[in-house]
C-alpha cells in the first residue's frame, strides 16, 4: 500500500488537464465542490468495486495469520508446545485488533510528526460509514472503515510473526504484556513512517492551486501549501523509499525484533543436544499454503483498488513465490542431498516476503529473479549463518522475514526500473512517471532498511528488558521441559 | 509356560499374526516401540538442523504359550518376519510362572 504510484492513463491525463483548471474525469467531476473557484478539487468518490475487493482482501490477510501462520509455526514446534504457539498467534490477533481501534489507527494514520501520528482519531473519533480514505488515484477513495480494518490485519500479523523466534520458551504472561508494548512503541511508529502521507487528492489539489496562481504572492502561498502537503508524510516515505505492501514495516521489522528476542531470551533448554524436530510438517505445509493464499489479499489488496495493478501484484505473488520455493529446494537438494518439503515451503514463504515490497513495482520476470535469489540467500542464513553464530531463532523469523525482507527492499529499488520491466515510480507533482535513477533509489531503500533495523532492534530490546524486569520472560526449566501447553495453558494439543 | 517376545519390522506384523494363528496361537499383545541393534539409523535434516536418528520404529509382540508350543511359535515368527536384511529383529523367550483369565478366574494353561 505504501508509496505506490500507479501509472494510470486517467491520472496522467488529469494532471495535464489540471493546468487548464478543468476536471476531465466525469466520474468525479459531477461531485466537484461548488463555488470555490476554478482550482477546486473534485470530491473523491468511493467505488463499490474497490470497496468489495478491499473487504475480501481484509479477510484474506486475517486468514494468513489464523490459521495460516499459526499452523505454519505450530507444525514446526514440538507437540508439547503446539497449543502455546497457537495461543500466542491467536492472542496477537485479538489484542492488536482492540488496540488498533482504540488508538493504533490514530497513531499510525493521522498527521503529527514524521515519526508518529496523533490521537485525533483515537476511539475512531469521527469515523462513520460515510468516511473516505485515499487510495493511490486522484478522485478514487475507499470507505475509511474498510481501510482501517484492512490495516488492522497488518498490525495483527506483524507481532505474530515475531513469536516464532522465541517460541517454546516464552511465558504467555510475558507475551501478554510484550505485544501491546511492541505494537505501540515499534509497529505504529514504523507504519506511520512508511505509510502515512497526505494522499493523491491533497497533492493534486495543491498542484492545481499552484498552477492557478497568477501573481507572485499567490504563487508563493500556493508553493508553500504544496510543500506543506508533501511534508505531511512519514520519514521513510519522505526519503522516497518504495514498499508496495509492507516488506519494511512488517517483515524486516518483525524479523529483527525476533532476532533480538531470540538473543535476549536465550536458547531453548537442550538446544543443540536434544532432538527438536518439527512435530507435524503436514500442518506446516497446510499453514504455508494458507499463508500463500492469504498473501494475495496482503499484496494485491495493498493496491487499494481493483485495477490491473492489483493484477500485477497478484501475478508477482504467484511467480516470485514459486521461484523461491524451487531455488531453496533445488539448492538444498544439491548441498544436502535431498529435496525436502520443509525446504520448499520455507522457500515459498521467503519468496512471499521478498515480493511484498516489489509486488506492484516489478515486472513478472523481475519477480522470478527476485524469488530465485531470495530462496538461496535465506537458505544460507537459516542454515550456515545460524549454525555458525549459534543463536536459537526457533522457526527462522530472522533468516526468512528479516533477511528476505532486506533482499526484497533492495531488490524492489532495482526491479522498479522500467528498463528491467518495472513500473517506474509515479511522481504526483509532475503528473508522470519519474526518471529512474539507480543510485538514488537504492540509497533510499537502504536508508529505509537501516532506520527499520535500528528503530525495531533497539526499541524491541528495551521492551524485552522492561517485560523481563516486570514479570520475567522465560518459564522455569522444569516447566519448559514439561511443555508450555500443560504448564501455561493447562491443556494438551493431542490426546491419544 | 513361556512368554515369547519378538521385536519385528512393523510391516511384518500381519504375516506374523497369520503364521501364529496358523499354528493355533490365539491372542497376542502388540506395542509400537523404538530401538536399535546392528541396523544403523538415518539422518533427518530440518532446515539447518541435522539429527542422527538411531532409534528406529519397531513392533514388539508378546505371546504366552505352553512350553510344548514354544519351538513351533519361535519357528513361525522367524519364518514369517524374516527378510534376510539387517534389522529383521530378535526373539526372546522367558519363563512364565502363572496366568489368570480375569473374566472366569481360570488359571495357567486354561487361561492361555
Amino acid at each position: 500500500m505504501t508509496l505506490k504510484f500507479p501509472i494510470r492513463a486517467g491520472l496522467t491525463a488529469l494532471a495535464a488537464i489540471g493546468a487548464f483548471l478543468v476536471l476531465a474525469d466525469s466520474g468525479f467531476a459531477q461531485d466537484a465542490a461548488a463555488g470555490t473557484g476554478p482550482a477546486a478539487a473534485a470530491e473523491p468518490t468511493v467505488n463499490k468495486g474497490d470497496n468489495a475487493w478491499m473487504l475480501v482482501s481484509t479477510v484474506l490477510v486475517l486468514l494468513m495469520t489464523i490459521p495460516g501462520l499459526a499452523l505454519f509455526y505450530g507444525g514446526l514446534a514440538r507437540s508439547k508446545n503446539m497449543l502455546s504457539v497457537l495461543a500466542h498467534v491467536f492472542y496477537c490477533v485479538c489484542i492488536v485488533s482492540l488496540i488498533w481501534v482504540i488508538y493504533g489507527y490514530s497513531l499510525t494514520f493521522t498527521g503529527g510528526s514524521a515519526y508518529i501520528g496523533g490521537f485525533a482519531k483515537a476511539f475512531l473519533a469521527g469515523i462513520t460509514p460515510e468516511s473516505k480514505a485515499a487510495t493511490f488515484s486522484v478522485g478514487a477513495n475507499i470507505s475509511e472503515i474498510v481501510y482501517l480494518c484492512f490495516q488492522m490485519t497488518f498490525a495483527a500479523i506483524t507481532p505474530a510473526l515475531i513469536i516464532g523466534a522465541f517460541a517454546e520458551r516464552f511465558k504467555f504472561s510475558a507475551l501478554a504484556l510484550f505485544i501491546p508494548l511492541w505494537v505501540t512503541f515499534v509497529y505504529f511508529p514504523m507504519a506511520h513512517m512508511v505509510w502515512y502521507w497526505a494522499g493523491p487528492d491533497a497533492i493534486d489539489t495543491a498542484v492545481k492551486a499552484l498552477a492557478a496562481a497568477t501573481d507572485d504572492a499567490a504563487k508563493k502561498t500556493a508553493q508553500e501549501a504544496l510543500d506543506a502537503v508533501l511534508a505531511d508524510a512519514g520519514q521513510i516515505f519522505s526519503w522516497g523509499a518504495i514498499d508496495f505492501a509492507g516488506g519494511t514495516v512488517v517483515h524486516i521489522n518483525a524479523g529483527i525484533a525476533g532476532l533480538v528476542g531470540a538473543l535476549l531470551v536465550g536458547k531453548r533448554t537442550g538446544y543443540g543436544k536434544e532432538l527438536m524436530t518439527p512435530h507435524s510438517l503436514t500442518l506446516t505445509m497446510v499453514g504455508a499454503s494458507l499463508l500463500w493464499v492469504g498473501w494475495f489479499g496482503f499484496n494485491a489488496g495493498s493496491n487499494l483498488e481493483a485495477t490491473g495493478l492489483a493484477g500485477l501484484a497478484m501475478l508477482n505473488t504467484f511467480v516470485a513465490t514459486a521461484a523461491a520455493a524451487m531455488s531453496w529446494m533445488f539448492a538444498e537438494w544439491m548441498v544436502k542431498g535431498k529435496p525436502s518439503l520443509l525446504g520448499a515451503v520455507s522457500g515459498a514463504v521467503a519468496g512471499l516476503v521478498a515480493v511484498t515490497p516489489a509486488a506492484g513495482f516489478s515486472g513478472a520476470m523481475g519477480a522470478i529473479v527476485l524469488g530465485l535469489v531470495v530462496g538461496i540467500v535465506c537458505l544460507f542464513f537459516c542454515t550456515t549463518v545460524k549454525n555458525a553464530l549459534g543463536y536459537d531463532d526457533a522457526f527462522d523469523v530472522f533468516g526468512v522475514h528479516c533477511v528476505g525482507g532486506i533482499v526484497g527492499a533492495i531488490g524492489t529499488g532495482i526491479l522498479v526500473n522500467p528498463a528491467l520491466g518495472g513500473t517506474g515510480i509515479y511522481d504526483y507533482v509532475a503528473g508522470k512517471v519519474a526518471d529512474y535513477d539507480f543510485v538514488t533509489q537504492v540509497i533510499a531503500q537502504c536508508k529505509g532498511v537501516l532506520l527499520t533495523l535500528v528503530w525495531s532492534g533497539i526499541g524491541s530490546a528495551i521492551l524485552y528488558k522492561v517485560v523481563d524486569v516486570l514479570i520475567g520472560l522465560r518459564p522455569s526449566v522444569e516447566k519448559e521441559r514439561e511443555g508450555l501447553d500443560i504448564t501455561d495453558h493447562g491443556e494438551r494439543a493431542y490426546t491419544m | 509356560m513361556k512368554i515369547v517376545m519378538a521385536i519385528i519390522k512393523p510391516f511384518k506384523l500381519d504375516e506374523v499374526r497369520d503364521a501364529l494363528t496358523g499354528i493355533g496361537v490365539h491372542g497376542m499383545t502388540v506395542t509400537e516401540v523404538k530401538g536399535y541393534g546392528r541396523q544403523k539409523g538415518h539422518t533427518e535434516i530440518y532446515r539447518g538442523a541435522e539429527y542422527a536418528v538411531s532409534f528406529l520404529p519397531k513392533i514388539k509382540i508378546e505371546v504366552a504359550v505352553s512350553t510344548s508350543q514354544v519351538d513351533k511359535t519361535v519357528e513361525a515368527i522367524t519364518s514369517a518376519a524374516k527378510t534376510g536384511q539387517i534389522g529383521d529383529g530378535k526373539i526372546f523367550v522367558f519363563s512364565l510362572d502363572n496366568a489368570v483369565r480375569i473374566r472366569t478366574g481360570e488359571t495357567d494353561a486354561a487361561a492361555l
